[in-house]
């Protein structure tokens, strides 16, 4: 899934400075699995929202709106009768949610209330991890499934690095090695003798470095 | 035991304070409450197990919350005792309200005392909403 | 060969001594002199760091020919971290140009411990396939995409570090011979404090028979003080630093500290030249250049060798 964070209370409160009147959009997909932008979230900061601008004497009128997906034309485009009644749209999907909605609005301010993070997966309750950068190439046959681009800090492909200690990352003591994870893993599927293959330079033409990607199926196309 | 507490507290029960959640207590204060506290059993006395102990959380958590919205996280509190505790759950009430008339009224009210729309009244209405477990 | 001399003392079999120094963070060339004057005459090589633990210096390859200009033969330190596979190419070719005649390759600390925490890394390819890199410009006159390169090579006696010390310990003895595999000629190994665990290192090193492969420099480091040593311990990532030395250091009269520091150091570089397959030392006198006379001479590394 796609992990967010809310943004700084005070950063919200800039965006929605000028305005009386916003839609504040959720998204029933990642954002709501990753506990950010779900009715949940919406709810929660609409009435913080509110709360602020009442004891400011500057009472704000906030439409709570959570949609199945903000990623796809058909749910995007459901907002279309009720847009034009308010002065912004501020939204709590990820980043592509927003971008979406903005590119269907072109007359409507639609400002983030995230930061969109990561992909990642659910390690625990309340915990969230990163897992895919999205790079285009998968070598995750390689590292039996530890992916060294996304897990270690360096995206070495021939680790670890010599900050390795205890199974943490040199960068935060909280993070595993993504190397370490590879050797362990190596080692228990009794392949460590595959670590001295050098894994040759990657081509990054496929991952961002080449410029925005995009997916075509003519067979899909109506 | 006949015992009395303060009139100003509405009591709102659910099954357990595992029920409660942080949108709960915000709506509490955007409808004007001045403050709001949850009493719920006596810590590893929970009948779901953990329900108060979630609550105790979300507690911490709207605490929060109220802090960076400006009404303050010091006007929600957490308590726990047992259904049989009566004279604790009276000075509970007396306590919080005691701590919230300290506090004064939710700020939020000022601010629309401002724009004309509040009413000094509601000063003296402190409400302090509470929910209830049962054991 | 190239025109090493660090290549040179290896080959004729002498135990070699290289040295560190690390570039200014201002423009002052002078400095850099001042600094490598302190190591004349005692070290085989020079290493130059590149921007290390990601605070902003003078670059490596302006400091290096600095060097090279008063004598000195650099080694000219490179990390992955700044640079994509075009700009590392072209420095390559540009450091042999200036007759720069080493070149260690690192994959940079992060940095997030640097004074720019907020800046973004590259890391395009790693210190393995760098070290692959510079083999494939020298050896088969090929770029990385394939084209050849025009007229002259650049000719370059490439090392690398490893730090026996990290984890998992298991695989640090095959990451050196991978670094041997991918076209690594001399490795400087991480500071070294756990003389028990870098002999198991090289125990493994040789079973693989990479001291056979590679010529491994140790890293020796003294300590200029007890917060120093504590330092290490505690917040230099991959660093080993055992009670015992700064139990011994606590044990002297505060004002003798430093001197056992050197004492210490001295002992190490004795210990580890009778370490089958160590082939030299790398000292990293951390702001403390001036020391390494001292530490050559005590060790009995003084005059080094003048070889042809």
């Amino acid at each position: 899934m796609i992990v967010a964070n809310r943004k700084p209370f005070e950063e919200l409160l800039e965006f929605i400075k000028p305005y009386s009147k916003i839609l504040l959009l959720g998204c029933n997909e990642c954002v709501t699995v990753c506990a950010t932008g779900g009715a949940k979230e919406v709810a929660i900061l609409a009435s913080e929202l509110k709360m602020h601008r009442e004891k400011e004497g500057r009472p704000i009128e906030i439409m709570e709106h959570v949609l199945e997906r903000n990623c796809d034309p058909e749910y995007v485009e459901s907002l279309k009768p009720m847009v034009g009644d308010y002065e912004m749209v501020m939204s709590m999907a990820c980043g592509c949610g927003i971008q979406f909605v903005a590119e269907h609005y072109r007359e409507k301010l639609v400002l983030p209330a995230v930061n969109t993070t990561f992909d990642g997966v659910t390690e625990e309750h309340g915990v969230w991890s990163e897992r895919c950068l999205g790079c285009g190439n998968c070598i995750l046959d390689k590292t039996l499934g530890i992916c060294p681009v996304t897990r270690c800090a360096k995206s070495l492909f021939n680790g670890p690095c010599g900050g390795s200690q205890g199974g943490k990352c040199e960068v935060d003591k909280d993070t595993p090695c993504g190397w370490q994870l590879i050797v362990d893993r190596l080692k228990e599927m009794n392949m460590l003798d595959k670590y001295m293959e050098i894994q040759p330079l990657k081509d990054w033409s496929t991952s961002r470095d080449g410029g925005p990607r995009r997916r075509v199926r003519e067979d899909l196309k109506i | 035991m006949r015992l009395t507490y303060p009139t100003n507290v509405k009591v709102l029960k659910v099954p357990c304070t595992g029920r409660v959640d942080v949108i709960h207590i915000l709506k509490a204060f955007e409808n004007g409450a001045d403050g709001v506290y949850v009493a719920g059993c006596l810590e590893g006395e929970c009948h779901y197990l953990v329900g108060n102990l979630r609550a105790k959380k979300r507690v911490g958590y709207a605490k929060q919350l109220l802090e960076e919205c400006g009404i303050g996280g010091e006007r929600v509190a957490m308590y726990n005792l047992s259904s049989a505790q009566g004279q604790r759950f009276a000075a509970i009430a007396l306590e919080m309200t005691e701590k919230i008339r300290q506090l004064g009224p939710n700020p939020m009210k000022k601010g629309s005392r401002v724009m004309g729309h509040g009413s000094r009244e509601n000063e003296s209405q402190e409400q302090v909403a509470r929910t209830e477990a049962k054991s | 060969m190239s025109a090493s001399n660090l290549e040179k003392i290896l080959k004729s079999g002498n135990f070699a001594v290289t040295g560190e120094c690390g570039p200014p963070r201002g423009s002052d060339a002078e400095v850099v002199r001042k600094k490598g004057a302190h190591l004349k005459g005692c070290v085989d090589g020079v290493n130059v760091t590149d921007n290390q633990t990601s605070v902003v210096r003078m670059s490596s390859m302006s400091a290096s020919l600095i060097l090279k200009e008063i004598g000195f033969d650099p080694i000219m330190q490179m990390v992955c971290r700044d640079r994509n596979r075009i700009a590392i190419q072209s420095d390559i070719l540009g450091a042999s140009a200036l007759g720069i005649n080493n070149l260690l390759c690192l994959s940079g600390d992060h940095q997030k411990f640097g004074d720019h925490p907020t800046a973004k890394n590259v890391y395009d390819i790693d210190s393995m396939q760098l070290i692959q890199t510079v083999k494939r410009l020298r050896d088969d006159g090929k770029f990385l995409g394939g084209e050849e390169v025009k007229g002259t090579r650049p000719d370059l006696f490439i090392g690398c570090a490893e730090n026996p010390f990290a984890d998992p310990f298991e695989i640090r003895a095959m990451r050196l011979a991978k670094k041997a595999a991918a076209g690594a000629q001399f490795v400087q190994t991480q500071c070294i404090f756990n003389v028990p665990k870098f002999e198991k290192w090289m125990e493994m090193v040789r079973d693989l028979g990479v001291h056979e492969k590679i010529y491994i420099l140790a890293g020796i480091t003294p300590c200029k003080s007890i917060g120093m040593a504590r330092y290490m311990k505690a917040s230099v990532p991959g660093m080993d630093v055992p009670d015992e030395l700064i139990d011994r250091l606590k044990g002297v009269p505060k004002e003798k500290v430093a001197e056992e520091g050197i004492k210490i150091a001295i002992e190490m570089i004795q210990h580890v030249r009778q370490i089958k397959g160590v082939a030299g030392v790398h000292i990293m006198a951390i702001e403390w250049e001036e020391k390494v006379p001292e530490m050559v001479k005590a060790a009995g590394l003084y005059p080094r060798p003048q070889v042809n």
